[in-house]
């Protein structure tokens, strides 16, 4: 809401010497917040007057331009008295016609200095102004962007131009809340600086009004839910061509709108005035009686915005004889739109349910400054005076006469009482606001109060519709006393929890997979089918399962993330795109799997749902586990002085998952998998206890060319939360023993198809208690253990808690365990 | 050891004859203290102190000697090993230091050398930020929530007072998942987190709400159709604007340093009233708008940084949420992540903590 200064102050009586900048704070302080104040004339200095044109010679010049050499009278401004002389390029002016007149010394905008200078073989002594030079938009006095030609009322020569100009302007623009729609007009914006400064107040909806009879323009209303109170007057005579004065131009300028033509301007000037939208209705088109009633099914209209609509049956509708002729509150139609052959303007204020306006605005798309005001609440109470305004401008400018008419249907609304204990202010806001100071508050913003014994009823003003509940009153009080008075007082919680055990495990799994040179991404987890096929899931893949979005941003990617990878894939490509040589990212992320349960519920809000209910509600929501998705590309240790570097693989990514693990205390195991988007070969299911809890492993050749990754490329994926569910709570202290270690390596030839880990199992199986630890520290394949075949060689530690082991003790153990290797894998022991 | 000798020759002995005994102790005197290395004292050790030098021959001999002469030579003898094993120990002493030295500067090494063979990893800032105001919330008694992103309506906007037709259900676009009435959306804003607080647990209650959040903005520098929020609640007796201004006060100065506090300003929320928007003093120029006589980058000259939102929750929502809103009465609040972080840091454009670069999040990764 721009509302100019001069504006505010003509129905306030501010201190003089007040400066805008002052009257914005202490408006935003009481909950209009300024958004910007604009000066039009504050890159202007100097002389800046009115000047009469007295003679202007046209003289051709040999670049073909022709330009006219004028003399001016600015009367004193110049301190001559003398005309002066002026160089001018522009046509669109005559000798007699009142200009804007820059002398020598005077700035304008985009700090161009204005002296006297030969050029065209004169002597320039200043600049005529058009609005552009002058920074003023192209509309700024009807100029057409020319040279600006002022009304002969506009001053006498030598005069300063920046009143006539609307220069000496200044506009504050606030960003209102939907709750104070009252402050959509300079009525409400002109309240708030009286409240702000105790100052006195004229509102501007306070007129006489005739009273209403029935000779006025027949209306009907239908439905006085959706329409309570509906205003018609009808000026006549009206001259379609009077021009808006400039007074009002500006003015509507000033508050950003456009000005368009005298019957126009008024309703628009009204409506900024009052905070009231007006339509007017070319009258001579309206056929029959005016009616408000609900569109039917069926029915449409075009609006004046030319757009044909379908109308719904929650629609208000205005009619004629003729049909629908305006969606009521919101847009007129065509056919009744005035015009510029309009002589007759019917002139309807008219009050609308404000839901119903909301509706209707959201389901039609039309955004309006009308629709802005009744959907967030107008004062009824004004449609009288705001029409009688509407008529008294049409008339005083447009040469028409009211006709003797005044239609009112229906009445305003009751005003709301509101009955607060009288300490509750100061109770909600722990300020010391004593009851009598409450009553003066709710009393300046308009509210009638009356006391009984310790509660305080407020019935509050017709134009704050927002105020509904004792809270709103508390806020009401709140803001005059001041939120700067607010005392800061820190609460004091009982004993905390701290942390949850999961919210503690989930830094340290970060702070693992940063001490593994892992870094943190944060991608978007929306994906498509694309990515999808990127991964080169199957058809029937799961992943492929999604929770989809009704208004994506991107109808490429259409469904919230069933899997981190995508996002995860995309930011590694985009370091190796940027230069790196290697790259290695982790993003912990919720990803969602439809549950297909059907609709989630909405409920009233009287009450708490009971415990069915809001077990219905959170059933209906899509399973959200938390994942943890690891990708590694390109070289994962550097080259260096210290020799080859090396590039990531599948076992970089068991080894993150392992690592993991022992920083939580879980134990997993691997096992093989082919899934994609891994390798078929190189992909391992990583399991705690038995449950699968994600994968790990070499991405498919085919994946990693998809997304521009380097070959080789490795990814983790797991549930994390299912991980964490393991996590040890209580470490049992470990026990081990003192006496000395038996070291013993056992080579065991296997099958391919053997797992390593299934000979390390068999080993530590058969070995018993003695074992301490085994390790497998080679690998061999090649023709000393024949083809098909594999050599795996295990270093394994012996120990005993209460003695030295025996030489015997330690052999025993160790064929104990080759046996139960070559029984359970088919091993042989290598010579 | 000899046995006896039984070619006794009651004549001296030569090797035992005390200038021979002088002449082999000074020579391994004279050696050792030639030796110039380990090597050449082993070997010396060997030459003048083993079983073949002369003193060793000489030592053999003793048990020769008739028994009255065996003392006086075997006092000569030990006295001449004695002074070479001990020249030897000294000997052997300076040279290990010597060797110690020498070889500690051929062992030098260029320790210059980069040693960065596995490039460090980071966590992200917006966790890492995340997780500093959770901890100054735990720090004074709070617990932190989670709750889903994917939320139900209902409590994503009307348990929180949005009703249906409540004009700031449009104000923050969402995302609804499909059909779109299926009661389900993308959370707007975490403040559903805090009414599932309020409906399963019983007041006090002291929760921070950390977590990301989705409208459909545009991408660029300064929206994001997802960015993160950390929002407050407290619903105790007697709670007061008082105490949220006092927890706001605290959480700023903690974030920003000693004597950043807050101002409010009367805003509009629907979950509050009152409600206020929150402005945090410019930790940069502490509210003088300028700093060295140029305009303050961070807060654009204002000397207040706007931060968030926050009120007294309304009565209404306590009753959605079936708290007694008789018997208490609370405060919440509400702010980015994304943007604290971005004027703490002097982040320009909000697309650098969704892009991935490792070249941003490591340059966080020393954040606390
Ligand atoms: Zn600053």
């Amino acid at each position: 809401m721009k509302t100019p200064v001069s504006w505010i102050r003509e129905y306030v009586d501010l201190p003089a010497d007040l400066t805008t900048e002052a009257l914005a704070a202490e408006l935003t302080d009481l909950g209009l917040k300024l958004e910007a104040i604009e000066k039009p004339g504050d890159q202007i200095t100097g002389p800046l007057v009115v000047g009469r044109v007295l003679t202007m010679e046209p003289e051709p010049q040999k670049n073909g331009k022709t330009i006219n050499w004028c003399t001016v009278d600015v009367a004193d401004a110049n301190g001559t008295g003398e005309p002066q002389g002026i160089v001018c390029g522009a046509h669109n002016f005559a000798p007699g016609d009142l200009v804007v007149v820059v002398l020598p010394g005077g700035v304008l905008p985009g700090n161009f200095a204005i002296s006297a200078r030969k050029t065209y073989g004169h002597v320039s002594a200043g600049m005529i102004c058009s609005a552009a030079e002058l920074g003023l938009g192209e509309d700024a006095l009807s100029s057409g962007g020319g040279i600006i030609v002022l009304p002969e009322d506009a001053g006498k020569p030598g005069e300063s131009a920046f009143g006539v100009l609307g220069l000496d302007e200044e506009v504050i623009e606030f960003e209102i809340n939907p709750d104070r729609a009252y402050a959509l007009s300079l009525r409400g914006v002109a309240r708030e600086a009286a409240l702000a400064y105790d100052a006195s107040y004229t509102d501007p909806t306070q007129r006489d009004v005739p009273p209403a009879d029935d000779q006025g323009y027949p209306v009907v209303v239908d439905d006085p839910a959706g329409c309570p109170v509906f205003v018609a007057r009808t000026v006549s005579g009206f001259d379609p061509a009077a021009p808006t004065p400039d007074w009002m131009v500006r003015r509507i300028q000033l508050a950003g709108m456009r000005p368009i033509s005298l019957a126009v301007d008024v309703t628009n000037y009204v409506m900024l005035e009052t905070g009231r939208p007006i339509h007017g209705y070319d009258a001579d088109k309206l056929q029959g009686p005016i009616r408000v009633r609900r569109a039917r099914e069926g029915e449409r209209l075009t609006t004046l915005d030319g757009t044909d609509r379908a109308l719904s049956t929650e629609d208000l509708v205005v009619t004629d004889d003729s049909g629908i002729i305006g969606l009521g509150g919101v847009m007129g139609g065509e056919a009744t739109e005035m015009s510029e052959t309009t002589t007759r303007v019917l002139v309807e204020a008219a009050h609308w349910d404000a839901v119903a306006m909301f509706r209707t605005g959201k389901r039609h798309k039309i955004s309006s400054e009308a629709g802005k005001r009744n959907e967030r609440g107008v004062d009824p109470t004004i449609c009288e005076a705001a029409a009688d305004r509407v008529v008294e401008l049409l008339t005083t400018y447009g040469g028409g006469t009211a006709e003797p008419g005044v239609t009112v249907v229906g009445t305003p609304p009751e005003r709301r009482t509101i009955t607060i204990e009288a300490d509750l202010p100061a109770r909600v806001t722990g300020m010391e606001i004593d009851p009598a100071t409450t009553i003066r508050h709710l009393r300046a913003v308009g509210c009638d109060v009356a006391e009984d014994g310790t509660k305080l009823t407020a019935t509050v003003p017709p134009w704050r519709p927002d105020l509904v509940d004792p809270f709103d009153l508390v806020e009401e009080v709140a803001r005059v006393v001041g939120y700067r008075n607010v005392p800061s007082v820190l609460p004091t919680p009982g004993a905390g929890r701290g942390l949850t055990r999961e919210q503690r495990l989930r830094r340290r799994v970060g702070r693992t997979l940063a001490g593994a040179g892992c870094v943190e991404v944060v991608s978007f987890p929306f994906v498509g089918e694309a990515a999808f096929d990127q991964l080169g899931l199957p058809a029937d893949d799961p992943l492929r399962h999604t929770v989809r979005l009704a208004n994506p941003l991107s109808n490429e990617e259409p469904a919230y993330a069933t899997t981190l990878l995508p996002g995860l894939l995309k930011a590694a490509a985009r370091n190796v795109g940027r230069g790196a040589s290697g790259v290695a990212l982790f993003e912990t992320g919720t990803v969602a799997f439809p549950t297909d349960r059907g609709a989630a519920p909405i409920y009233g809000v009287d009450r708490r749902p009971t415990e069915e209910e809001l077990a219905a509600l959170l059933d209906a929501l899509p399973a959200q586990p938390l994942h943890l998705a690891v990708v590694l590309a390109g070289e994962r240790e550097r080259a260096g002085w210290w020799g080859e570097g090396r590039e990531a693989g599948w076992a970089d990514a068991v080894g993150v998952v392992r690592r993991l693990a022992t920083e939580l205390g879980v134990t997993v195991t691997v096992e093989a998998d082919a899934r994609l988007p891994w390798h078929p070969g190189r992909c391992a299911r990583v399991l705690v206890d038995g449950t699968e809890i994600g994968r790990a492993g070499e991405l498919h050749p085919k994946v990693c060319a998809s997304f521009g990754l380097p070959k080789r490329s490795a990814a983790v994926e797991l549930d994390l939360v299912a991980l964490l569910r393991y996590a040890v709570d209580v470490v049992p202290a470990p026990e081990f023993s003192t006496y000395p270690v038996a070291k013993e390596d056992v080579a065991l030839v296997v099958d391919d198809s053997v797992r390593a880990a299934a000979v390390e199992a068999a080993l530590r199986e058969g070995a018993g208690e003695l074992l301490e630890s085994i390790r497998l520290f080679d690998v061999y394949t090649g023709e000393q253990v024949g083809e098909g075949r594999t050599s795996l060689a295990f270093a394994l530690r012996f120990r005993a808690p209460d003695r030295t082991l025996t030489e015997d003790e330690t052999a025993a153990a160790r064929e104990a365990a080759v046996a139960r290797a070559a029984e359970l894998t088919g091993a042989q022991q290598r010579s | 050891m000899s046995g006896p000798n039984t070619d006794y020759d009651p004549v001296e002995v030569t090797p035992l004859k005390p200038e021979e005994v002088e002449s082999a102790r000074d020579a391994a005197l004279a050696a050792i203290a030639a030796a110039t290395d380990l090597a050449e004292l082993k070997q010396v050790r060997i030459d003048h102190t083993g079983d073949r030098s002369p003193l060793a021959l000489a030592n053999r001999e003793i048990g020769a000697l008739p028994p009255q002469a065996r003392k006086e030579a075997g006092q000569r003898i030990g006295q001449a090993r004695g002074a070479v094993a001990k020249a030897l120990g000294e000997r052997q002493a300076v040279l290990e230091v010597e060797h110690e030295e020498r070889m500690l500067v051929e062992e030098t090494v260029d320790v210059t050398l980069p040693t960065d063979r596995v490039p460090a990893g980071a966590r992200h800032p917006l966790t890492t930020g995340a997780e500093l105001i959770a901890d100054i919330f735990v720090a004074m008694g709070w617990e932190v929530a989670e709750g889903p992103v994917i939320e139900a309506e209902w409590l994503n906007f009307d348990a929180l007072n949005l009703g249906p037709d409540h004009p700031a259900r449009t104000m923050q676009d969402t995302f609804w998942t499909d059909p779109q009435d299926n009661g389900v959306v993308l959370r707007t804003h975490t403040s559903p987190v805090q009414a599932r607080t309020m409906l399963t647990r019983t007041p006090p209650i002291y929760v921070v709400c950390p977590g990301r959040v989705f409208r459909t903005d545009e991408y660029d520098a300064t929206h994001s159709p997802m960015f993160h929020q950390v929002e407050g609640l407290a619903i105790d007796e007697g709670i007061t604007m008082a105490h949220l201004k006092g927890t706001l006060d605290h959480f700023a100065t903690s974030m920003f340093g000693e004597g950043i506090t807050t101002r409010f300003r009367p805003s509009f929320f629907p979950f509050t009233e009152p409600s206020a928007e929150v402005d945090l003093l410019c930790f940069v120029c502490r509210g003088a708008g300028e700093l060295d006589g140029a305009r303050c980058r961070t807060c654009r000259g204002e000397g207040w940084i706007e931060w968030g939102g926050c009120g007294v929750v309304n009565p209404r929502v306590l009753t959605a949420c079936g708290v007694d809103a008789e018997r208490y009465t609370g405060f919440a609040f509400g702010m980015g992540i994304d943007r604290t972080l971005m004027f703490r840091h002097g982040v320009e454009d909000l697309r650098g903590f969704f892009e991935g670069d490792v070249r941003f999040t490591t340059a966080f990764g020393s954040e606390l």
